[in-house]
């Protein structure tokens, strides 16, 4: 049977027309256990096309999971994945071509040069040799590994590897990248890099499911961020909604010269504090209001004749999302 | 003009049918690493100095150094053939029982596994870049032969079907290794389960058939009439005895005719060693269906 006659039925006429209004990625009551885990607890999830989708969560949540069977790596126990419009368990074949998967561990062979490589993988997605002599060149340069292209791939360091694997992953130009913590393991410098590429690749106009605790860096790029845990998406929507539906509207950061325990019972007790944390650097607090409620906190506390030495505000992020999510369960609506 | 262009694009598919990327890959890579080198090396000496052993042992208890006996070259040339088969045995399971769970431990597979390449690509790729590796170290022991060839007394047409035998059997202890990469995890647990198999192969199934013709005997002797010839068709599962039904065609007679009353003797319908490659050659297929099965995971319900 020929590929075309494979195709779902959707693509048999106006494919064109319809095509573009198919999400690139849709996920309906996905679930997958392994043996008594479940790993993944119906998952809903859509992403269309062009748009750079942040997955949160911790170590476990099942985010690597729902990436394997994007991956066409692991059948699902329930529920169906799409991918540009194909079920990844009926058509594997189609979705490979459709996506670039760059796991959060992966090998490298030895003695393999870069250009090998890249060809190798080129290759093996019937690409013919001309055009990958022509696109592996551009690739490198993408990732800045333009003078390495004759190094042994296993000579490489984390970060060039890292950029090397995501040179595989477009090397047959795909529609749709997956990335499984890319970032992981990297310097600073190598995380700046990373995040540059990625942002081309935003304008090139891919769509990229992302995990990674980069995503704090990442923020502005992220168009959407989906929340994991235990198996089940506890949010999702556009970074600023999510921040909305927390109670956290913004961090205060106090300093004080004494009675820090007193000042901690007395912010419990004050409105809109939703949440208390005290460190060495002082308290920290979860604070639900705007600016009228800050100032009158900030007034209260000058009033009550507490010492401060500063009262500041730190911004919100991503990644303070991502902790009250996942750790601070009660705060959560 | 055309005709030429056509020919170019029908040779590059052509070459593109017969080396896949995989293969590619496989052939490259292996000979690049010093292990392939050692291996190579090891192989000669240890082949090498069985054969010299082998010469030595033969001339200083034959006595007489001065003259060539062809009987004494037959005996070093079946010494040699079956030193090979037992090298073989070692070395096959060692050259492919890692092969997919090697990429599966150097996280490569993965990665493999997304690409457009078909798991019986990937599966036959790996078998025939090892058989082929196999196949240039046995070809590179023609010059030990040679050896032996110096004294006479062997055929050539023997030479060749030894060899066609050695290609097969490793094709089959190959196809074993590759099933157990796959299935199996780990490759130390996979090169042990293949190793296993091979022992059962080379001397379990001539231990059953001891034991097996131990009983019948027993039991022959309470009844009269009590014919047990099929216990000939147990040595068939054995690669020594289908060796030497190669070397010495009246091997298959004596052994299927074993058990029988002299009144129920018949001739054998096929040599022992072609029951023997019609037996491995429905288990590698097997082994190997398995493996292009269970390369990639199950998806549609």
């Amino acid at each position: 049977m020929s590929i075309e006659q494979k195709l779902p039925e959707e693509y048999d006429s106006q494919a064109g027309d319809q095509r573009a209004s198919v999400p690139m990625i849709e996920i309906k009551g996905l679930s997958r256990t392994f043996g008594s885990f479940q790993a993944l607890k119906s998952i809903d999830l859509t992403i269309h096309k062009g748009t750079v989708f942040g997955f949160v969560g911790p170590n476990g949540a099942g985010k690597s999971t729902t990436m394997s069977i994007l991956a066409t790596l692991l059948a699902p126990t329930a529920g169906y994945a799409k991918v540009d419009g194909y079920d990844v368990t009926k058509y594997p074949h189609e979705v490979r071509k459709r996506i670039g998967y760059m796991p959060d561990f992966f090998g490298v062979y030895d003695n393999f040069k870069t250009i090998e490589y890249l060809h190798f993988y080129g290759a093996s997605y019937g690409i013919p040799k001309a055009e990958r002599e022509a696109l592996i060149p551009q690739l490198l340069e993408l990732v800045n590994l333009s003078d390495k292209k004759d190094a042994y791939v296993d000579t490489l360091s984390r970060g060039m590897k890292q950029r090397l694997c995501l040179a595989r992953c477009l090397v047959h130009d795909p529609e749709l990248l997956i990335l499984d913590e890319p970032a992981s393991g990297l310097d600073p410098r190598a995380r700046i890099e990373m995040r540059e590429i990625l942002r081309e690749l935003k304008a090139m106009g891919k769509t990229i499911i992302i995990s990674s605790h980069i995503l704090p860096e990442l923020a502005e790029m992220v168009d959407e961020i989906g929340v994991i845990e235990h198996g089940t998406m506890t949010a999702q929507g556009n970074v600023t909604d999510i921040q909305n539906r927390l109670r956290v509207k913004r961090f205060l950061q106090i300093r004080l010269l004494d009675r820090v325990e007193e000042a901690e019972q007395f912010l419990r007790d004050r409105p809109y504090v939703n949440r208390l944390l005290r460190d060495e650097q002082g308290i920290q607090i979860h604070f639900g209001g705007h600016d009228a409620e800050q100032s009158e906190l900030l007034h209260a506390l000058m009033e009550a004749g507490f010492k401060l030495v500063s009262f500041s505000e730190a911004q919100t992020n991503l990644e303070d999302v991502f902790l009250e999510i996942t750790k601070g369960g009660d705060d959560v609506q | 003009m055309k005709n030429t262009a056509a020919e170019g694009r029908g040779l590059s598919q052509l070459r593109s049918w017969l080396i896949n990327p995989v293969l590619n890959k496989e052939f490259t890579l292996r000979m690049r690493t010093p292990r392939s080198m050692w291996t190579l090396f090891f192989y000669l000496l240890a082949l090498g100095f069985i054969m010299f052993s082998a010469i030595y042992l033969t001339q200083s208890l034959g006595g007489n150094s001065r003259s060539f006996n062809p009987e004494n070259s037959k005996v070093l040339f079946y010494f040699l053939a079956f030193a090979q088969l037992g090298l073989i045995a070692f070395m096959a399971p060692g050259l492919t029982a890692g092969v997919i769970s090697g990429e599966r431990e150097k996280q490569t597979l993965n990665l493999l596994l997304t690409t457009q390449q078909s798991s019986s690509t990937i599966i036959l790729s790996k078998l025939v870049s090892s058989l082929s590796f196999m196949i240039v170290i046995v070809l590179s022991t023609i010059p030990i032969y040679s050896m032996v060839f110096l004294y006479g007394g062997i055929s050539p047409k023997q030479l060749v079907l030894v060899f066609l035998f050695y290609v097969y059997i490793m094709f089959v202890l190959g196809s074993f290794g590759i099933m157990f990469s796959t299935l199996l995890k780990r490759t130390m647990i996979s090169v042990i389960a293949t190793y296993g198999v091979g022992l059962f192969i080379f001397v379990g199934t001539a231990i059953l058939f001891y034991v097996v013709m131990g009983v019948m005997q027993q039991m022959s002797y309470n009844s009269t009439n009590f014919s047990y010839g099929w216990i000939g068709h147990i040595l068939a599962w054995n690669p020594i005895a289908a060796l030497y039904s190669i070397l010495e065609p009246s091997l298959t007679t004596e052994i299927y005719q074993m058990g029988y009353s002299s009144s129920g003797q018949k001739k054998p319908a096929i040599q022992l060693w072609q029951e023997f490659m019609l037996i491995y050659a429905v288990l590698a297929a097997l082994a190997l269906w398995l493996s292009i099965r269970k390369l990639r995971p199950r998806l549609k319900k």
